[in-house]
């Protein structure tokens, strides 16, 4: 096998990525249809891997100030999207032993 | 420094915690866990790119600021308002894509694009760029809409003008011209890549402006799809596989839940996405057709047949989200339960505005979820239920969708209309969304109650006492 272009392995990544979540989020349970789409946004907030690199670079103009946008951005995401998870996940519960009440 | 086989092992690492994260909402049990798996992998994406960076006060700055942001809006966020949230979220997501495409056009060599200085960037990476740009820019401007159009900022209405999907088709025409146009360009050409991006925001708006509001679960879950894509297209243009990995998580997840929210309207993906559809909430009935009567009671006469029943389910709409009624209902329920009367709940999938919306806010109400029951499951016991209560739903309890030549035919419903006795709470006679009328109202088994769902509960719940 001779040298393989970035791209191509790139491609590889990508479909067996969308394979797997594929699978993975049919196995997902409706009640929680929205904490999937809470915490699937926050984990699309890796673009702010994305926006750091546009931040970056050490040799700095003005695109330096339009990535650390990026990073702000991106950030809320991440922190609101995973807090937000949190705090509706926090709200499943079963019913509590303790105050078991008649069927 | 780590070195490059370093960065993409963290990398790999990261992404089995999304995976673990996703696979988590399985079931309620490990969800939480999930979550943490969620945040654990975040972090090690996000520490092992801080090494490949210059500028950390730039950049811890910015990630403390907008996470400061993130965090007050997660804590004070109300659950109902979580649908508008979501929206501004992925809109968040958009617009930073389309930053990053343009830094990554301004200085190609500080993403490893060119090798050296002043070089043109590879084709690959004109076509990678153009993607990732016109799907974050689309998100962006439509997400804002679907945001403005869930908060109520803006009316739920369809807004249609003649020659629509031909302005659409041209301006989609006019984009993809100008990416054809940045990518034979010899060098940097910033006209085109300006243009194409400013088309793409216009694009995203244009899109979204014809969807009607209960189309909305459809709407959020593909822009969920689409913020995905846009972040494993910037992936793509930054030979980042991190990128690529979570981007098509999402992108693949938010495509699920746009498939099985077309599903459970029974309605072609692409006639939602053409909008047009539907009117505002509470639109008056299509005038015509003969003059139907139904039988309307109190809150107390409702209340006393729920007592007095074996078994009651509740259905839940978009009703109960407007009017906050969750904890009322929840009250109710404990009421109820305390008489020795079975309840439970019954949530079909597009109930709301955004997939699994019903079962947030009764899980905020503190409604235990082994109680809340999904229509596959409940639909098998109305026939033997006593009463059945319906909260601010309409068209998902509809009887017309078996009438074949219905608009609604085929949609899959509750089948409440097979209970013994129905109970509908509603504000007044006025059609759902599908602008249809509901012969559920008109049955002899059934009693209306007018009123603002929150206020009748309540009055349910002390005629219950």
């Amino acid at each position: 096998m001779g040298t393989v272009d970035p791209l191509i392995m790139n491609l590889m990544v990508f479909v067996l990525a969308i394979f797997v979540g594929y699978h993975v989020v049919w196995n997902v349970t409706p009640a929680l249809h929205t904490p999937l789409m809470s915490v699937t946004n926050a984990i699309s907030s890796i673009i702010l891997v994305g926006a750091m690199l546009a931040a970056g670079p050490a040799e700095a103009d003005w695109g330096v100030w339009v990535g650390a946008a990026a990073v702000v951005l991106a950030a809320v995401n991440v922190f609101g999207g995973f807090l937000v998870t949190q705090r509706m996940l926090a709200m499943f519960k079963k019913k509590e032993p303790k105050k078991l009440e008649g069927k | 420094m780590l070195s490059g086989n370093q960065v993409a092992l963290a990398y790999l690492v990261a992404s089995v915690f999304f995976i673990l994260a996703l696979k988590g909402l399985s079931s309620p049990l490990t969800s939480r866990r999930g979550n943490l798996f969620g945040m654990i992998g975040m972090a090690i994406a996000v520490a092992v790119t801080l090494t490949l960076t210059q500028n950390w006060l730039i950049i811890v700055g910015g990630i403390a600021l907008g996470g400061a942001i993130g965090a007050v809006v997660a804590r004070k966020v109300q659950m109902t308002a979580m649908p508008e949230l979501v929206a501004f979220m992925h809109s968040l997501v958009g617009l930073a894509a389309v930053l990053i495409a343009i830094a990554a056009v301004n200085n190609p060599l500080a993403f490893g694009i060119v090798k050296a200085a002043g070089e043109a960037i590879p084709l690959g990476n004109k076509l990678e760029l153009f993607i990732g740009t016109f799907v974050g820019a689309m998100t962006f401007s439509g997400s804002v809409i679907a945001f403005l159009k869930l908060s109520g900022r803006m009316s739920g209405a369809p807004i249609v003008f003649s020659g629509q999907h031909m302005v659409n088709l041209l301006m989609a025409i006019g984009m993809f011209g100008c990416g054809v146009w940045f990518f034979a360009s010899g060098g940097t050409n910033w006209t085109a890549f300006i243009a194409m991006t400013a088309i793409a925001f216009v694009l995203g708006f244009l899109i979204i402006i014809p969807i009607g509001g209960a189309d909305m679960p459809v709407v959020i879950s593909m822009l969920n799809s689409y913020s995905g894509w846009a972040a494993a297209g910037i992936g793509f243009s930054l030979n980042n596989p991190m990128l690529i990995i979570a981007g098509s998580l999402v992108g693949s997840s938010g495509a699920i839940l746009s498939y099985i929210m077309c599903k459970a309207m029974n309605r072609p993906f692409l006639s939602v996405i053409l909008g047009g559809f539907g009117t505002d909430s509470g639109a008056a009935v299509a005038a015509g057709g003969e003059q139907k009567t139904h039988r309307s009671g109190s809150a107390d006469d409702a209340a006393f047949l729920m007592g007095n029943a074996d078994s009651v389910i509740i259905v839940p709409g978009y009703g109960l989200a407007v009017a906050r009624a969750q904890h009322a209902v929840k009250e109710l329920a404990h009421k109820l339960r305390e008489k020795g009367v079975t309840v439970r709940f019954a949530i079909h999938p597009v109930a709301g505005r955004m997939p699994g919306h019903m079962n947030v806010l009764l899980a905020e109400a503190e409604i235990p979820y082994d109680q809340v029951l999904e229509m596959d499951e409940i639909n098998s016991d109305f026939p033997t239920t006593d009463v059945v209560l319906v909260l601010g739903a309409n068209d998902v309890v509809n009887p017309a969708a078996k009438t074949p030549g219905s608009p609604i035919f085929g949609m899959p419903i509750l089948e409440v209309d097979k209970a013994r006795t129905v109970m509908v709470v509603k504000r007044s006679m006025a059609a759902g969304y599908a602008g249809l009328d509901n012969d559920l109202f008109y049955m002899d088994k059934t009693m209306m109650v007018f009123g603002d769902a929150k206020k009748v509960v309540e009055d349910m719940v002390k005629a219950v006492g």
